[in-house]
């Protein structure tokens, strides 16, 4: 996750003897895969989790490092710079997750509107919610809202992951989002005889001409692709109804 | 990409061998009844020459004397119909059949034709992702045209083999032709730099992205230094007052680079056709109605039998007049094939046969005249 480097990746000089297993914050479970079918990486972001210690491995002359996962860990040298463990953290955390740089990608292939610019609210102080706004906070929205919409992206692009049975996805018909139109919901929709919304016409064009199964409301797939096409009409009135 | 032959042969389609053996044969025999000796002298002569120049023996084909004897002699210039289907986008009849029925649609579309067109132009993207099964299908179903078949690569044919199997069933992709006094070139525009090696992409996946309308990691299409020149070559001699149409998957000209609705030599390809008076371009690859005109060059896009594309946003051209919004619970709306009538001055009548709407006739008067004359109905439903 991009926000991790900005906001808490932190390295650890090794120079304690007893524990020998010690945790790295410094990896998350967001990045490791888009949401699918699951949620995930969509909205939550990884958590320092609580250090935790192996009583198994008790080596003098090495230690071993645990990132957060919990899962991810190296064994190295006592005395090893910090800077030197977090290198071999990534590198194996990058090894165990090879598709962790799907969202350059799918940034690369398919251009996405850029999430509003909140950067003239730092330094502000807007009370409980977000206290002092800090250039992190700011970069934290927008990398995180952008994700989400990122994420549709490729889901929008990826006729497999929308299930269709025909090789059918939704940008064949929309390159980049063109005449979805999510400002003109709700309307009432002619063709169905009621109002719809804009995840009624992504799910309707999802069962007939993908010729997939419809979404549930709250699957991350949906949701991903609801951000997706509504960033890509940034800029457009809101005109709810209109045909 | 291959370079364009000398002499490409000339596409006849997807007949058999058999078929196309006959039927030159027979053209042959009609055409050399209307033969004094000493122009058969002269058309023998251009016809050896012609195989030797080639470098070619093959003593079971007539291609050479028939296009020794297609060479226009008076500037005579007949009014003709041609019909175009294009953009199919086909994959194999048991992923997808949806494609596929609407390809048959069109197929029954032209044959109803009634007087017959005089041929069947395919605009390109016959395949979806370039595989030797889907190009076999469109082949087979293409076959059930009643009149002659001309073809033209689009971007999804080829980018898997690189053209390998559609040369295999359809022959060169850039080649020319004459038909009743008008001279018709047909490019292969989608030439893309390699954008696959570094990046270690597999032909799947160059593929796939290049089949992506929206994906940006591909290049800009382009018709490339070597078909210029054969361009150059193939209208040497000929007079400014030959009717010329030009065949380009891509619009050659410059509307939206994000969807390749653009060829990036266009500049330099509509200088090589500058010279000439009356020069009409029919692409593929938008399908939708597309109409522009830039100098003495009049560009008219073709319908896709498989979906309509919505208008770029921006860059469109003013002579356009766009067709309703599809009707997005009527799969085959916005879809459709077409013909277009060819006159004497070498302009068209270029007509949009929009399946379940009634058809458009983009008349050559409203292109000469810039728009001012004979306006299509303007539509009911714009564009979002």
């Amino acid at each position: 996750m991009i926000h991790r480097a900005i906001v808490r990746r932190s390295a650890l000089v090794i120079g304690i003897g007893a524990a020998s297993v010690i945790a790295a914050c410094g990896g998350g479970q967001g990045a490791e895969r888009p949401p699918s079918s699951a949620q995930s990486g969509a909205g939550t972001p990884a958590s320092g989790e609580a250090p935790s210690v192996s009583p198994s491995a008790i080596t003098p002359s090495t230690v071993d490092v645990l990132l957060c996962d919990g899962k991810t860990k190296v064994n190295v040298p006592q005395g090893t710079p910090g800077t030197a463990i977090a290198g071999q953290l990534m590198a194996e955390w990058m090894r165990k997750n090879p598709n962790s740089g799907w969202e350059a990608e799918e940034r690369e292939r398919h251009t996405l509107q850029p999430a509003a610019d909140n950067s003239a609210l730092v330094g502000q102080v807007e009370g409980q919610t977000y206290g002092r706004i800090t250039p992190q906070d700011v970069a934290l929205w927008k990398t995180e809202t952008e994700r989400v919409a990122t994420a549709g992206s490729r889901v929008f692009h990826d006729a497999g992951e929308l299930g269709s049975t025909i090789g059918v996805s939704c940008d064949m018909c929309h390159p980049h989002a063109a005449n979805t139109h999510p400002e003109t919901y709700p309307k009432f929709q002619a063709q169905l005889g009621r109002v719809a919304l804009l995840r009624d016409m992504i799910n309707w064009c999802i069962e007939h001409p993908v010729r997939g199964k419809a979404l549930a409301s709250d699957d991350p797939r949906m949701r991903a692709m609801e951000a997706y096409i509504l960033a890509q009409r940034k800029g457009k009135t809101l005109e709810y109804g209109k045909h | 990409m291959d370079g364009p032959k000398k002499n490409p042969p000339r596409v006849k389609g997807v007949k058999s061998v058999e078929t196309k053996h006959m039927e030159e044969r027979d053209e042959l025999y009609r055409g050399l009844k209307d033969l004094d000796r000493r122009s058969f002298l002269k058309v023998s002569a251009a016809a050896f020459g012609a195989v030797a120049g080639a470098g070619i023996f093959s003593p079971h084909s007539f291609q050479p004397v028939k296009v020794a004897h297609a060479q226009p002699v008076t500037g005579k210039v007949e009014q003709f119909r041609f019909a175009y289907i294009s953009d199919s986008h086909l994959y194999e009849r048991s992923l997808n059949d949806r494609f596929i029925n609407a390809l048959m649609r069109a197929v029954d579309d032209v044959n109803n034709m009634n007087p017959q067109p005089d041929f069947v132009f395919y605009g390109g993207d016959l395949a979806q992702l370039g595989q030797a099964k889907e190009l076999e299908v469109g082949a087979q179903i293409l076959k059930n045209l009643k009149a002659p078949v001309k073809m033209m690569v689009g971007e999804h044919d080829w980018y898997l083999d690189m053209g390998d199997k559609w040369r295999e069933l359809f022959g060169q992709p850039t080649y020319s032709f004459d038909h009743k006094g008008v001279h018709c070139v047909v490019l292969n525009s989608v030439v893309e730099k390699d954008f696959w090696t570094a990046r270690k992409l597999t032909p799947q996946q160059r593929m796939q992205t290049v089949a992506g309308l929206d994906n940006g990691v591909q290049s800009p299409f382009s018709v490339g230094a070597e078909q210029r020149k054969w361009l150059e070559n193939d209208l040497k001699g000929k007079p400014a007052n030959t009717p010329l149409i030009v065949f380009s998957h891509s619009p050659l000209y410059k509307l939206y680079k994000n969807w390749n609705f653009w060829t990036d030599d266009a500049d330099e390809v509509q200088a090589i056709l500058k010279r000439f008076n009356n020069v009409v371009v029919f692409h593929g690859h938008t399908h939708q109605m597309l109409t522009n005109r830039i100098g003495n060059i009049h560009f008219h896009g073709f319908l896709s039998t498989a979906w309509p594309w919505p208008y770029a946003p921006e860059g469109l051209p003013e002579l356009t007049v766009q067709m309703s919004r599809p009707d997005p619970f009527n799969p085959n709306d916005g879809c459709g094939d077409g013909s277009a009538l060819v006159h004497p001055d070498g302009l068209a009548d270029k007509i949009y046969n929009l399946w379940n709407r009634n058809p458009v006739t983009v008349s050559k008067n409203y292109t000469a005249s810039r728009g001012t004359k004979d306006k299509p109905s303007v539509p009911v439903r714009k564009s979002y």
